[in-house]
């Protein structure tokens, strides 16, 4: 079974695209764009042993931190920069999105979605911070540093100037249109940088 | 066991007369080889090894009559990261050395004396010119890769930069592209130490008594800098040697100074000072950025892939150079990996940790082979 995250990212990324995949882990999407869109891929992934899981699965990896590697690549060196569920760990979001969208012709953002229903209900009645699909850590060992909304994410999009080119919500392994914000544990989204005019 | 036996290819012909990077012109040379594996029909199977500061050919499998084999026996053989099933590995000494190759003790044709001093000052990219004239020899015009930890990946780097049509891959462990101030000056009080013993006798030697007390200390502070201060208490912490409390008296007290000086004493009957003397120089030589050019623009012209090592503890060689090597292939759109492996052993590391180098390696050169030599 393939994640479904994987799984729309690979649909989204067009056949033989160039792919930076940022916070790797082990490689697993970058195999997958591999196989499915014979994709050039390389990773960057901080933990030394997901680094040699890259190397295991055959996946181009550098260990390194995405807070300060990116500088050394030219504007628009690959087709697509993925963030999937590793922006909500950073704490300078804004400037490795900048980094990102220089770097990148599109990028593709995932997030978990703090405010799923299931979570609200948790806040409001249960008094506690919610552990759920997307979000399955407790408070004192998550790796989340930022937690967010799909609708505060959009909001700042729009307030940096960054167009949404697609989104794609999905909870439980179905993809989900309706009411996002409340209804979708994550979201999929593809930026651009909006031309100033 | 598996055997494998040391070859010796002479370099004699007047066109094979090497120009070293110093200009000067060295004629007649001999290198040691050892190879292990089958080469291919394609001929693209073919992985060289090279070979650290004190190492030599012998990398792998066993000499008739051993009870050791070969300095990186753990990594290179059937099933292990450098797989002798699938791969045909050479390893061949590097000139300068002491180990077969031409070095300051071979004899000076010319004169029917041992060098000396009288050998030409070589570099690490003297080394590299000598393996591209073997595997010439040996009929391969490219290599799947080559592979070397520490001086070894120097040689490594340089390769990728001279000769980039003849690689596909590149595998650069506890290396450098340039020698740092802090390098320069270990090899320094080494090379000091060695001339300052009296036995020395400005490299002429041979024949007479060698200059022992001096590389054994030469010997004694390399081993320091090749380990951590973790690896250094683990082994040793504070430890007495035999009488079991101080003896106030500069007799050795501590098992560490007694470690020291067996690894000083034991180097002394192996190894010739004068090849420490060159080997070391042509270390603090290496610069491939020739002190003005960018990284970035040496790298323009390599066309192999990478795959950088680094180990957390190693302090001779600390992972931010081998980053810096990592982040100019990256801007010149080399397909790099990278790995800083968690280790105690410091500079050691490449020579004792080898489950995670055969995960990292095994699966790396099955890519390679996959993506690039097939083709």
């Amino acid at each position: 079974m393939i994640r479904l995250d994987y799984a729309i990212i690979a649909d989204i990324i067009e056949p033989n695209a160039k792919v930076l995949d940022l916070g790797c882990g082990s490689g697993e999407l970058l195999a997958l764009l591999k196989e499915k869109k014979n994709c050039r891929g390389t990773g960057i992934e901080i933990d030394d042993k997901e680094v040699v899981n890259c190397l295991e699965r055959g996946v181009s990896v550098a260990q390194g931190d995405i807070d300060s590697d990116l500088d050394v690549y030219e504007d628009n060196r690959f087709d697509y920069v993925v963030l999937n569920e590793s922006l909500q760990q950073v704490m300078n979001i804004e400037k490795i999105l900048d980094e990102a969208l220089r770097i990148g012709k599109r990028v593709i953002v995932g997030i978990p979605n703090f405010c799923h229903t299931s979570a609200r209900f948790q806040i409001f009645f249960g008094g506690q911070v919610p552990i759920t699909e997307s979000l399955p850590y407790k408070w004192y060992n998550t790796p989340n540093v930022r937690f967010l909304s799909l609708y505060d994410f959009e909001k700042f999009c729009a307030e940096k100037n960054i167009a949404i080119e697609k989104a794609r919500y999905f909870t439980r392994g179905k993809e989900v249109s309706l009411f996002p914000n409340l209804l979708a544990h994550a979201g999929i989204f593809v930026l651009q940088k909006k031309l100033s005019k | 066991m598996q055997y494998v036996e040391t070859k010796t290819i002479l370099f004699s012909k007047p066109s094979d007369e090497l120009t070293l990077k110093s200009g000067v012109k060295l004629g007649s040379i001999s290198v040691v080889y050892e190879t292990y594996g089958e080469l291919n029909a394609q001929k693209s199977n073919a992985i060289m090894i090279l070979h650290a500061f004190t190492g030599d050919a012998h990398a792998a499998f066993y000499h008739k009559g051993d009870d050791k084999p070969g300095w990186w026996d753990a990594m290179i053989g059937p099933g292990k990261a450098f797989d002798t099933n699938k791969y045909f590995v050479i390893c061949s000494n590097v000139i300068g050395s002491c180990k077969g190759t031409t070095g300051p003790s071979s004899l000076n044709p010319q004169t029917g004396k041992p060098y000396g001093l009288g050998f030409p000052v070589i570099t690490i990219q003297d080394m590299v010119t000598v393996q591209k004239k073997l595997l010439e020899h040996l009929g391969i015009a490219k290599l799947l890769s080559v592979a070397g930890g520490s001086m070894g990946g120097m040689q490594a780097v340089a390769w990728a930069v001279m000769y980039p049509e003849m690689l596909n891959s590149a595998i650069v462990i506890a290396a450098c592209h340039r020698h740092t101030a802090q390098q320069i000056a270990f090899h320094e009080v080494g090379r000091q130490a060695v001339m300052a013993d009296s036995d020395w006798m400005a490299g002429d030697y041979y024949g007479k008594a060698v200059p022992k007390r001096g590389l054994a200390v030469a010997r004694m502070l390399g081993h320091i800098t090749y380990m951590s201060w973790m690896s250094m208490e683990q082994k040793f912490g504070r430890k007495l040697v035999g009488k079991g409390e101080l003896g106030y008296n500069f007799s050795k007290d501590f098992e560490v100074e007694g470690y020291l000086a067996h690894r000083g004493q034991s180097f002394v009957d192996r190894f010739d000072a004068n090849s420490y003397l060159y080997l070391t120089k042509a270390m603090d030589y290496f610069d491939l950025t020739e002190g003005t050019r960018k990284l970035t623009e040496v790298f323009k012209n390599v066309k192999s892939d990478f795959l950088v090592i680094s180990f957390t503890s190693d302090w001779l060689y600390p992972s931010p150079q081998s980053k810096e090597m990592v982040r100019a292939l990256k801007a010149n759109d080399v397909e790099v990996s990278y790995v800083e492996l968690k280790s105690d052993y410091g500079h050691d590391a490449f020579l004792v940790e080898f489950d995670d180098q055969t995960r990292a390696i095994t699966h790396y050169l099955a890519k390679v082979q996959r993506e690039r030599a097939s083709q």
